[in-house]
This record gives C-alpha cells, structure tokens and sequence, in this order.
C-alpha cells in the first residue's frame, strides 16, 4: 500500500492544497479510504492527522469503511424525486436490507444515494458501477440487481 | 485535416497562426460529405447512446459510406427526452429515440438514398404530423440558443471543431487588440450577470478583482452545480468545455490573473473528463501556458474535483476545497474578489458567465444587449425536468414567459396531467404556481415572486407533487449538505424540517406554520452562508402559494396529492381490475388476495406499507391512491 | 480613525477593529459563545449578531468579524437583532436542553421553554462552536483534534475517533470550553481527557512533590522553546 499511497501523493508533488485530490485518488484505489493509508498521507505531506480526518469525514465522495463490490447510486435530485425516487430507494433497501450508506453482508452492494447525476430525463434514475438505468420502477429493481454478481 | 493530439502540434504564437489555422479547418469541414451528429451527452447514456454511435462506426464501415459521410460525436443537443438523438445534415434532419436496430436503415435510406426514415421523427405534440427539420420543432423553436447551440456544432474533446467554428478568435481578439480595461468595460457595457444563482454583475465583480491591492490574483470557474435537477452546467462544460475556457482566459488577461481554477463536481464524470482533454489541447497549441497568441501574457490551469459537498458550490467554501481544507464558508465582510483564495484576490464566475463572455467580445455588448430584458440581459440555460412532456437542456432569452417555457417549449405536463408548480432557483430558490405562469423570466422578477434565478434547475410540478413534502425534501436535502458550522442553519434547519416531518406524518399542529416562519426568519438573517440564508425559500413560497394544503396536512390530516405516506391509502379499483394477480406476486407484504379470474382481488390495508410496488406494476390504473 | 455609531453613541475606532472589540472597549455587551479573544475570529454562534446600516440599507452581521468603516450605524439591541438572538438560543437550548451555561443564557433572554416538542429536545453539552480545536490550533500549535463530519453530526474529535496521538494534555481545550463539555481530570499522577480518550503521566516536582503537568505536554514546551533539559523539574509553585 506504501508505494501506491506515496505515487498518489507525489503525482500531487505532495502539494498540501491538493489533499481532497490524493484522497480521491486513494478512494478510487481502494473503495474507500484505508486508516493506514490516511495516516501515510498525513506523514508523508505534514498535515496533521485530524486534518487529514475532517476531510475524510466532510466529503460525502469518501468512505472510511470498505465498500461492496457494486456501488448503487439512487438518484434523489428533485426531478428524480418528483417520479417517484424515494420508492425505488425504499425499494431497493428492502430489498437487500440495508439502509442507504450501508453495505450488504456479503459485501455484494454498497447503497448510496446522489443528489443529480444529470439524468433527469430519465428519471427515476439508479446508477450501478457506471452504468445508467432509467425510467425505474420498483418492479424492475429486483431485475436490475440480478444483473450485478 | 484534424488536429492529433498525439502529434507535435505548432504552437499558435499569433493571431495569424490562429487565422490561418481556422481557415484551413474551415476548408477541411466543408466538404460534400454528408454530417451525422449523434449526441453523446451525459443524459443520452442510460438510453445507450454508446452503443449507438458504435454501431454508427460499425455501419459505416459495412455500407462503404466512409467517403460519403462523417460522424461527429457530440455533446447535448437539449432533447433529453428524445434520446439517443440525431441530427443529420444537409437538410437539418433530426431523429429521434434512435435504436441499434434503426442505425442501419438510416444510412441505407437516409444517406445513400435521400429519404426519411419517418417513424423515427419528432412528432408535433398538438397535431401530431411528423417534423423533419430541427428548427421546426416546437421545443427549438422559441429556445436561444447561443451557447448551448454549438453543441451539436463540434466534438467536446476536439479542438480543432471549436477553432474551425470562431473558437478563440475572441482570445485573440481581447489579448492583442484590446486592454484589460477595454475589456471589462465591454463586459459591464453588457449586462452580463452572474448565471451561477445570484446574478451580481459580472464586469462589476472583475472590475472590483482587477484593482483589488496585490500581484496574484486567481480566476475560477465554478463548475459545482449541485441544485438537484440542474445539469445545465453539465451540459455546457461537457459539450462545449472550450468555451468556457475561453472564457475564462480572457477574464484572466482582463483581471490580471496569471492561475485559474476549474471546479468540478465530483458526480459529473464526463464533464471533468472533456475539460481536462480541453485543457490539455489548449496548452499544446499555446492557448494557455506562456505568452499566450504571442502576446506577453502568461496563464495557467487546473482542474479539481468536488468531494461530493453541496455547499462547496458557494464561492467561499469552495476556495476553503481548493486549499485542501472542509468546504465551510466564511462570512463575506470582505468579499472574495479583494481576499479569496489564500488570501488573494479572485474572481470565482459560473460556468455559464465564463461561456458567456467569448461571444460578447466577438460580437460586442451591443449585439449582446439586444437580448434578453433590461436588468437581465442575454440567455440562461435551464434544465427543465421533472413532470413535463420535453424533458432537456433548453436555452431561453430572458423575458420569455414560464408559460412559454413549460407549454411551447417543454409541451406541457406529462402523462396529461395539471400544471400544479415550478421550482426554480434549487434549495435555495421557491415553488411558483400556476397565477404566476405568466411572469417574465429574469432575474429580478423571480426573485420578487419569492424564488429565485439560481444555475438553471427549473422543475416541474403536477398535481400529484405534494407541495408540503416538496418543502420537506428541500429541508431534508439541505439539513445533509449543511457544512454544520453556524447555528442557526445547523439546528434551524433540522427543527424545521422535524416540524415537516411531523406535518406529513399526520402529527402537525396549529402553531407548526408560524414556527416555520420565525424559524425562517432567523435564518434569513443570522445564517453564516447562503445555504443557510435560502434555506426557508422553499418552505415560505410553499407556504404563501399553498397554504391550504399545509391546512390538510395539519387540520384534516389529509394529503390532497396522495404522497405522504402516512396519510394515504392505497385501494384497489374494483371496476379496472380483471383479476390477473400481478399484483399479488409484487407485493411484498402479501397484502393482496387474489380472488380468481375475472375477480378483482382484495387489498388488507394493515398489512400494506404503501410501498408502492402494486402501483408501479398495474398497467391498468386498478390501483388507486388517495 | 474611524468613526462610527453603536447604540447612538459616537465612538472612535482604529481602522481593522471589529464591531464587537469597539463595543467592548466602551463598556457596550454584546454576548459572545464562539469567541475568545486569543483566538481568531470564528462566526459560529451568531449570538454576537447586529443590525448595521450603510444609507438605506440595514443587515444582520455578526460583530466579532465585522470591520469597522466610517460612519457605520450599529444597533445592537433593536428588536429584530433580539428576536434573532432569541431564536439561536432557542435553538442552542433545544440542542443542550440540560446544559447550565446554556440555560442560565436562555433563561437572561427569558426563555424557558424552546419552542420545539419536549420529545426532539437533546442533552448535548457541546455547541460545536470549535473553541477547543481552534486553541489547538492556533494557540498550541498541535492541531490534535478536528471538527469531524459536516451538518448535524458535526463535532469536535480526536482522528479515527481513537487516543489523540498529537495531544500534549495542555487542557487548552477544557479551559477555553464555554459550556463544559470536555471533560478532564487531573487523578493523582494522570491526567485523564475523555473526549480525545488521551492518558497522561504528569510531572512530579521535585521540591514539593506535587504533580502539576503533563510531561508530554512539558517535553513539547521545552523543546518549542529551547529550554534547559531540566527546565521543568521544578514546578511554578517552588520556582
């Protein structure tokens, strides 16, 4: 982790002002932002380790716990609440049994929610690992997760 | 002839290099190719636009249409709706909702033969004939569309398209014919206002930056737009990044700016993606870097990501991010454009007012003023989404009606429903009804109607939207994104939306309505940001438009909409109901019976949690909600 | 020199002072929460809030950062500052409705009850106004702790959530807590602070015998400042 963490940091020429970049970066690496990982950024670029944790916890973009293989995003902005989201996403919670933020036991889905990823046409709309799907209905939500292992 | 950016590319290192290298691509465009754009927008993805335009590449191939044809792979064309889109010229033809299947057909009909493929046209939503030509449908008709419309003019990630259609000639322009001053005072001479939700005075605020004390100062586009339900911006910076850089270097040379920023958010993947290539190919031919065109003027860029933190989108919090600390505000007794970013003067503009400005320089605050109203010169981009018929990015003068906007261009509300509320302005904005469709969009009628311009979200209503739970969703968006700093919008914002709670829970009381208000109040004027201080928009414009059925929800403990869960009830309409058991098989709680063919089934109310699986799975409309 | 009007009182300012310095200077209350002295200027609480006009146009500003400008009218009491100060500690008394500082202000402004149903009432002693992290910060010069999350769940704490390994024991952040809700305890020979779940030795001196600071926290002063190796072996008392 050591060298992946410090070619992230230097890609960033260790730049403190960039801190919120080498955590995405680390975030993308990993699926979240490992403890060790966090406190070699601290190290490494001189930032104080709580301020290295404000940031981690501030940004909705990080997570400091593992996270499942597929991450689904529900959409909540308003066009996609006004068709009926906050029933995919009661949906799509009961049928996995988590809440949102949460990931499921075996690690298959995290669940998160954004708010507007620009497909308001679409809308409701989900995201799963990139890929888009629209026009959701809580009929087609066990269909759309059978399609993710 | 395009430009590789894999080669080594010449620098530009005057304004002939740039003539000579747009006549030259000019020359390259015209040719008596037939055009086929396909949109490549981020709202065109989850219709598999991908797949489209690779079968396009494929087809092409197959047919032995190289020679007769150029694909050009764009970014929105507005008609979000209607993807995956099309437009194919000569002739202007736009299809429409385009399948793998139909790819073949219309290079075989369309471009070998010249004939229309009539199916896959947009039909008029009043008489129902079918329109071939894009500027014929009602939805472009009415729109402006001077920035949004180079869209389908130019692939995103090729700079060569931007030059051969004028792009940079205005850099030119402003950097060797003209003086930093001249310039601003061209762009206050426009009217040009912010586009980013304020609307402050864009040449005004450069003019404050430029003579603010110190030797480095900052531009920055702020490319955050987190109103849910605005991808106007997305649209802009994904299909035309060029533009806005354009902009913005021109701002710099103006200002006195020698670094700029360009903020993004973190959810729009494609968009941050075509401004980082834009970025690189601007550098590579000397359009930023060191003596920029040959002149003496030197600027540099970088791009940023958001964290995913809604109230990164306000000026302040934003550059707090940049500086690689919390995006919390701070109180702007001194405004950014003397202190900012580490201290230092900058000029933070959204990246519609960036997009703006290359057109005003090349066409002259003149030509710009003769659009729009008198305090809101020019066009603003909205996304117009939600119930409405002609769901997209579309591009209007200021002064056209709401109406205008949400029946001619947006073709009325979906599913032939009724017009109940638009929402402009996002959290920070208000709910407008129906007595006020006539008002003139701009930005200071908005906000005298209670709402407000904001980056371009502009959502709309039916009567199944229930005003109270619109209020709450608002509150509940804004309790998440509350950076948590100051008092009153910390806890103010969390008891309001507690007292919503309870409203559409059945649990509100008389004096809940005045509390909002005085609650309200406080954050109006103790909030530390304009998070906190817009906060209440939605709830008081709720409040003043739609009071009665804030009087249902508390009085009669009634939901006229039939949204809030707890106070409505899901049947089943004996009449529609053939027996056929879908239902049944959906719901999850085994509420429903089925009572044999031909039966319509039965419904146990105490064991239905009105998830709505039932609803969404009946084609018949046997399920009712009230 | 500036000269500006708080309360109809003409009064005399230097140019870069804030209205609540100025105000304080003449005798003029103004309460504070998030404030110190020592410390820069926060804007959090708003308590220190009031009504500023320029010609026209009058707003809400928060005192402790506001600068002063020539011919600024300052009120601040009028009734809309007071209703505005009202709600806040209405709002700071639902969040710690047990609190003695809190209720002892609320109770000033002659509040009794938050206007908020008794079932949503809190018992939190922090009001998140970031005195703590920002004598760390600035004061100490460690920054151990930070205010961590955003929105609602936003508080001061030790990175991870676990000991503060770059805590020195000072006890800047329990003495500068306007509502008490750090809690540290000086037992025998350790200093425990609960918040950051930090333990530490404290110094013996060798005169009296008593045990008067944390030596981490004397290491760092030492080492800061130069000091002699044995700088602190005795304590203050016997000095």
């Amino acid at each position: 982790m050591n060298e992946k963490v410090n070619a992230i940091i230097n890609k960033y020429n260790g730049d403190r002002s960039q801190l919120v970049s080498v955590l995405q970066d680390i975030q993308a690496e990993y699926y979240y932002l490992p403890k060790e990982a966090l406190f070699q950024v601290s190290e490494t670029m001189g930032i104080p380790a709580s301020r290295v944790y404000d940031v981690a916890t501030f940004f909705r973009a990080f997570s400091l716990e593992p996270r499942g293989k597929h991450l689904i995003n529900v959409c909540l902005g308003t066009a996609c609440h006004v068709r009926g989201a906050a029933r995919i996403l009661e949906n799509i919670e009961r049928s996995l049994t988590i809440q949102r933020g949460g990931t499921t036991k075996d690690r298959r889905f995290t669940l998160e929610t954004v708010n507007c990823m620009g497909c308001c046409a679409v809308g409701p709309a989900v995201k799963i690992d990139g890929e888009y799907f629209g026009h959701m209905s809580t009929d087609k939500v066990d269909g759309v997760l059978a399609k993710f292992e | 002839m395009s430009i590789n950016t894999n080669e080594m590319l010449k620098k530009l290192r005057s304004k002939q290099d740039l003539e000579a290298l747009q006549k030259e691509l000019i020359s390259g465009r015209k040719s008596d190719k037939a055009l086929i754009a396909v949109c490549n927008g981020t709202a065109c993805h989850p219709y598999g636009c991908t797949q489209v335009i690779e079968t396009f590449k494929q087809q092409i191939s197959q047919q032995g249409l190289q020679d007769k044809t150029e694909l050009r792979i764009t970014g929105c064309h507005g008609l979000c709706e209607k993807g995956p889109v099309v437009v194919i010229q000569p002739g202007d033809i736009f299809y429409q909702q385009v399948k793998l299947n139909d790819v073949p057909e219309i290079l075989h009909e369309t471009i070998s033969k010249g004939k229309i493929v009539d199916r896959l046209l947009h039909a008029d939503p009043i008489t129902g004939s079918k329109i071939v030509h894009r500027h014929e449908i009602p939805f472009y008709r009415k729109q402006k569309r001077t920035i949004l419309g180079n869209n389908t003019e130019i692939n995103p990630v090729k700079i060569d398209d931007y030059i051969a259609i004028g792009g940079y000639i205005a850099l030119a322009k402003a950097l060797l014919d003209m003086t930093p001053e001249q310039i601003i005072e061209e762009i206050k001479r426009s009217g040009l206002r912010g586009r980013g939700g304020a609307g402050f005075p864009t040449g005004a605020k450069w003019e404050s930056c430029r003579h603010a004390p110190g030797d480095i100062k900052y531009v920055i586009v702020n490319a955050d737009e987190g109103d849910p339900g605005a991808y106007a911006n997305e649209g802009l910076l994904s299909g035309n990044p060029h533009s806005v850089l354009e902009g913005l270097i021109i701002g710099a040379y103006a200002i006195g700016a020698h670094r700029g920023y360009v903020y993004v958010r973190n959810e729009y993947p494609l968009a941050l993606a075509n401004i980082t290539t834009a970025l690189n190919q601007a550098q590579q031919l000397g359009l930023l870097g060191e003596k920029i065109l040959g002149s003496g003027f030197n600027f540099n860029v970088q791009i940023t990501r958001g964290g995913g933190a809604f109230v990164c989108g306000e000026s302040t919090a934003l550059m707090a991010s940049l500086e690689g600390k919390v995006g919390e505000p701070r109180a702007k007794y001194v405004h950014t454009v003397g202190k900012g970013l580490w201290d230092r003067p900058s000029n933070l503009n959204n990246v519609e007012t960036w997009a703006n400005v290359p057109i005003i320089i090349n066409k002259g605050a003149d030509w710009y003023r003769t659009l729009g109203t008198d305090g809101s010169k020019g066009t603003k981009i909205f996304s117009l989404v939600g119930k409405i018929n002609n769901t997209g990015l579309v591009e209007i003068p200021m002064g056209i009606t709401l109406r205008d906007i949400i029946y001619d261009i947006g073709g009325g509300i979906r599913e032939g429903k009724k017009f109940k509320a638009v929402q402009t302005g996002g959290p920070s904005g208000g709910c407008l009804p129906e007595s006020l469709l006539d008002l003139q969009v701009d930005f200071d009628e908005l906000t005298k109607a209670g709402s407000m311009m904001g980056s371009g979200g502009m959502i709309v209503m039916d009567e199944t939207t229930c005003m109270v739970d619109i209020a709450k969703y608002f509150l509940t968006f804004l309790e998440e994104e509350s950076c948590g700093k100051c008092v009153p919008c910390r806890e103010g914002i969390k008891r309001m939306r507690q007292i919503l709670d309870d409203i559409t829970e059945g649990k509100g009381n008389e004096e809940d309505i005045d509390l909002l208000e005085r609650l309200s109040a406080t954050l109006i004027d103790s909030s530390l940001c304009a998070l906190g201080s817009t906060a209440p928009n939605p709830v008081i414009t709720t409040i003043r438009y739609f009071k009665d059925e804030y009087e249902a929800h508390i009085k009669e403990k009634r939901c006229p909409a039939g949204v809030c869960k707890a106070l409505i009830h899901y049947y089943i309409v004996n009449e529609k109901c053939p027996g056929c058991g879908l239902c049944v098989k959906a719901c999850p709680q085994e509420a429903i019976t089925f009572m044999g063919k031909k039966q319509p089934v039965v419904l146990d109310e105490s064991k239905c949690i009105k998830c709505g699986a039932c609803y969404d799975i009946c084609k018949l409309e046997a399920i009712g909600i009230k | 020199m500036v000269t500006l009007t708080i309360n109809e009182l003409e009064l005399k300012a230097e140019e870069g002072q804030t209205i609540l310095q100025v105000a304080r200077e003449n005798g003029i209350d103004i309460p504070t929460l998030c404030h110190n002295e020592a410390i820069e200027p926060y804007g959090a609480c708003r308590l220190c809030i009031v009504e500023i006009s320029k010609g026209k146009r009058t707003r809400i500003v928060t005192s402790c950062l506001y600068p002063v400008e020539e011919g600024l009218v300052v009120k601040t009491d009028s009734p809309r500052v007071i209703s505005n100060r009202k709600m806040i500690l209405e709002l700071l008394l639902a969040r710690c409705s047990k609190n003695k500082v809190i209720r002892e202000l609320a109770s000033q402004a002659g509040i009794e009850q938050p206007s908020f149903k008794s079932e949503y009432l809190e018992d939190n002693d922090c009001i998140v106004c970031g005195l703590c992290v920002r004598a760390c910060e600035q004061i100490v010069g460690v920054s151990a702790i930070s205010l961590v999350n955003r929105g609602i769940t936003k508080e001061p704490a030790s990175p991870f959530l676990g000991p503060a390994a770059d805590c020195i024991g000072c006890g800047s952040c329990y003495y500068i807590c306007p509502t008490g809700a750090i809690k540290m305890e000086d037992r025998k020979d350790t200093r425990i602070i609960y918040n950051w779940k930090v333990e530490f030795k404290l110094k013996k001196c060798k005169v009296c015998g008593n045990y008067w600071a944390p030596e981490k926290q004397l290491t760092y002063i030492r080492k800061k400042w130069n000091l002699p190796e044995d700088f602190f072996e005795t304590c203050p008392t016997c000095k």
